[in-house]
């Protein structure tokens, strides 16, 4: 394990080159290929445009790009926020009722096999073009994984740590908060950065099923005249959103844990 | 004279077909410090988990100060075999523990337990998290966190089982220097004979499974002491080996 202190600013930009290197290098060769193929095979820009033919047009097309993001992350965090509640509320029920996990797990599995192709225009159906339907449909592909992260952390929690406490006089609730809540962190961003990049998709395609705004719907629109560097503009535009949004969960996590990355430390 | 704190009588429990205690019968008076010396797997946690209230004994009586233990009655502060510190709390929340789960507000929690940093060897060390502790440090908070809840008395678990073999050695002294300092009562849950010697009063030693009392040794040292193996200590060390070594030639309690 590595454990030295980085004292020096070269030191750190080494370091840190040494950790994103590989994949600045992996995502450059793979885009460079593709300029290279799409600029000398002779292929038409209306089959595959090529990448900066994609940045160029982004970049032109940026206000209606904006104005049809804008609608998707609202979709996204608020949908992504209502399955978080949810995922809680059911995680601490299921942990103080055991049998209600036998009860409510094949419900929740059953609602993951639901191919989204069919469930999506369906909900738009039913709920209309508005917000709501984007919400729940970011709510049902994310609740899942963050109920199961949630329920494996309290599971995770030190039997120790559960004996002391319970030697001290703790009761079940409190055992909960003291050590099986803060036990279930570790599980609870792992599942975080899993679900939030199904939120975006899921957001996405909600809107392709039918929206009046946002990127699922202006990538259909673009599709449909026949302009691939417009689809793949908004692609880009949903990469980088989701990249923002998992680069958040990680900075949140650090902030939220800074006992997490002490283990490889110095020690007295 | 001092009186008896702590009395087991004929106290047994079996796990289904398993037969781990067969009859533990032992005492420990106020300010006295008691080592239950055993093999590996004879059911010593068993006892403790007895007294903490986890679980129930199948027969026998647990008397403390003359009355039956109940699960409202808890004089033990308990101090489990690894330190089960908690990671996500600095060291200073994690010795104030107990005292939180009584009840006691955070301020004045933290104010009991400030003045023991010191003598603990923890100064300085309040707000670091455990990750960035040493093993033999981590111990020393553990049983800070164990001896600031004030009960009448300790349980230790093999406290420094998981330490490497110097550490260990400082921690034995280190524990037996703070002995004269407090007079706690104590009972201690160990394998290692040299360790209970140099701790104890006295000792119980049990057979293997299921569990009993094969003899109760008085360890007569003065206090304090100093040496892990004086020839003495080494001399009442090897009688216990022999015995444990050689159960069947032992029956005498």
């Amino acid at each position: 394990m590595k454990s030295f202190h980085m004292s020096t600013p070269s030191h750190a930009f080494a370091s840190s080159f040494g950790k994103i290197g590989p994949a600045l290098l992996s995502v450059g060769t793979l885009i460079l290929a593709w300029e290279l193929y799409a600029r000398f095979s002779g292929i038409s820009p209306t089959m595959l445009p090529a990448p900066s033919r994609v940045v160029t047009q982004a970049i032109q097309s940026w206000p209606a790009l904006l104005d049809n993001t804008l609608p998707t992350i609202s979709a996204t965090l608020l949908g992504f926020a209502c399955s978080l509640m949810a995922a809680f509320i059911f995680s601490v029920l299921i942990d103080f009722f055991k049998p209600l996990r036998r009860a409510l797990f094949p419900v929740f599995i059953i609602s993951q096999t639901l191919p989204l192709v069919a469930i999506a225009p369906l909900i738009v159906l039913w709920f209309g073009f508005g917000l709501t339907p984007k919400i729940m449909l970011v709510a049902l592909v994310t609740f899942f994984p963050m109920l199961v992260a949630l329920v494996q952390g309290y599971a995770a929690t030190d039997e120790d740590i559960e004996a002391l406490l319970a030697s001290m006089g703790a009761s079940p609730l409190r055992i909960f908060l003291l050590a099986r809540l803060p036990s279930s962190l570790p599980y609870f961003f792992a599942g975080l950065r899993i679900s939030i990049t199904y939120a975006v998709v899921g957001a996405i395609f909600a809107e392709y099923a039918g929206a009046a705004k946002g990127l699922g719907i202006y990538i259909l629109n673009a599709k449909n005249n026949f302009r691939p560097d417009l689809v793949l503009a908004a692609v880009l535009v949903s990469a980088t959103l989701t990249l923002v949004l998992f680069g958040t969960t990680v900075l949140i996590q650090r902030l939220a844990m800074p006992w997490d990355r002490l283990a490889g430390e110095h020690k007295p | 004279m001092r009186g008896t704190r702590l009395e087991l009588r004929q106290v047994r429990r079996r796990f289904g077909e398993l037969d781990v205690l067969a009859d533990i019968s032992l005492s420990v008076r106020a300010g006295e410090f008691v080592s239950i010396l055993g093999p590996s797997g004879a059911g010593k946690s068993t006892i403790f988990k007895l007294l903490t209230g986890g679980l129930r004994a199948d027969g026998g009586e647990m008397l403390f100060d003359g009355k039956p233990l109940t699960d409202e009655t808890r004089p033990f502060a308990f101090m489990p075999q690894r330190d089960a510190l908690m990671p996500w709390r600095r060291i200073v929340d994690n010795t104030t523990l107990g005292l939180e789960v009584q009840g006691v507000a955070r301020e004045a929690a933290r104010q009991r337990v400030a003045p023991l940093f010191a003598e603990f060897g923890l100064e300085g060390f309040e707000q670091h998290y455990p990750a960035q502790l040493s093993g033999g440090m981590r111990q020393r908070a553990a049983l800070l966190r164990t001896v600031v809840q004030n009960r009448a008395m300790l349980l230790l678990d093999e406290p420094f089982g998981a330490l490497d073999a110097l550490t260990r050695s400082g921690m034995q002294r280190w524990l037996e220097d703070m002995w004269q300092h407090h007079s706690w009562t104590a009972l201690l849950i160990t394998h290692d004979v040299r360790e209970a010697v140099f701790l104890s009063d006295r000792i119980y030693v049990l057979t293997g499974r299921p569990a009993r009392v094969l003899r109760e040794v008085k360890v007569p040292l003065p206090r304090p002491r100093r040496e892990l193996a004086s020839p003495e200590a080494s001399a009442i060390e090897a009688d216990i080996l022999e015995t444990l070594l050689n159960p069947e030639e032992d029956q005498r309690t």
